[in-house]
């Protein structure tokens, strides 16, 4: 169906699905890359660490990752600056530059306040979307769903803004949706194309359906599919759940009332027995 | 034959002696690395994949080389 592979657009780059998922903690390289298929994707977050001494031999993701099908998303996790965030960005983006995988010119942008909430340092997160920014990054930044903080990573330049559900891995869902309302009112505002992504929080397939009815572009999750007892068919799950919620958007929900509305004719109905 | 002098510096955080004349180029065949799969910042300056052949370390450098992992 036409509008359930609908694209979605962020900054110059085009993606056939609006879901992104991350590539950690999976139990095996294997259960990964099934995973990755089954969920549809074709936008898969990495992350940037240092090489292990010992063990060089040892595995690499980049061997379980087919880097001509998927656009890789390199983040900045476990960032507490936003010096370190754009030293991050940058050694991510040599890395992509060397596979020529287009994803060298974006990075999700994390700077975290710490390591309890994993909540975004704001203050932080603004100042390496400029840095980034001016240094030719296309910046996708992870935000709380705070509405003002949002607007003004926007007018630093970000190409997209991705308001958390909940804190990361957590699993709790979208805690306010009145607070991702808002975020799209003024993302939004004049720009409706201005793609927001839901980033953090997704445990299960109706959260990335709540998420999509909402009205936001995409959900990027990682651990609601690598933590399922059975990934491969949560996988399937939030695939489902993406387009479940898309279609429901843009098909346009009836409005919640208090009191009951009858389906049926009211009118013609048998004489009640006296 | 004297012995070819030594420099101390330092990768991921581990001291490591390298032979005068190294390079980051060299350094990763030495680690065994493949060269495509990470990124290196000496001083916390990147040096690009272009430069590794070229870039001669020196006594007290800090390296970190990383590489791409699964996160989200």
């Amino acid at each position: 169906m036409a509008i359930a592979t609908e694209s979605l657009t962020i900054g110059s780059h085009t993606l056939s699905s609006r879901l992104i998922v991350g590539t950690g903690k999976y139990s095996s390289y294997d259960l990964m890359a099934e995973s990755l298929d089954a969920s549809g994707t074709d936008c898969i977050t990495v992350a940037v660490r240092r090489e292990r001494l010992i063990d060089s031999k040892g595995q690499n993701i980049l061997d379980f990752i087919d880097t001509k099908r998927y656009t890789l998303l390199p983040n900045t996790a476990g960032c507490f600056s936003a010096d370190d965030a754009v030293r991050v960005a940058r050694l991510g983006r040599e890395i992509l530059l060397g596979l020529e995988n287009p994803g060298a010119d974006w990075v999700k942008l994390e700077v975290l306040g710490d390591t309890k909430t994993l909540l975004p340092d704001p203050v932080a997160t603004l100042e390496a979307t400029e840095k980034l920014v001016a240094d030719g990054f296309q910046v996708l930044c992870y935000s709380s769903d705070d509405p003002i903080i949002a607007r003004r990573l926007k007018q630093a330049g970000a190409v997209s803004v991705m308001p958390a559900g909940s804190p990361i891995g957590s699993g709790q869902g979208i805690l306010n949706p009145n607070a991702i309302r808002i975020c799209l009112e003024y993302l939004k505002d004049g720009d409706p194309d201005y793609p927001v992504i839901v980033d953090a929080g997704v445990g299960t397939a109706s959260d990335v359906t709540q998420a999509m009815e909402l009205g936001v572009d995409g959900v990027l999750l990682n651990t609601g599919i690598a933590h399922a007892q059975d990934p491969l068919l949560m996988a399937r799950a939030m695939k489902a759940g993406i387009e479940a919620g898309r279609m429901a958007y843009l098909a346009g929900r009836i409005p919640k009332k208090l009191y009951a509305t009858a389906s049926s004719p009211e009118t013609g109905t048998i004489a009640p027995k006296r | 034959m004297p012995e070819p002098e030594r420099l101390q510096i330092v990768v991921n955080g581990q001291p490591r002696a390298v032979a005068a004349g190294s390079t980051v180029a060299s350094l990763l065949q030495e680690l065994e690395m493949t060269a495509r799969h990470v990124a290196v910042e000496v001083n916390l300056e990147l040096i690009p994949r272009a430069r590794h052949a070229e870039h001669l370390l020196s006594a007290g450098d800090q390296l970190e080389v990383v590489t791409l992992v699964g996160g989200g």
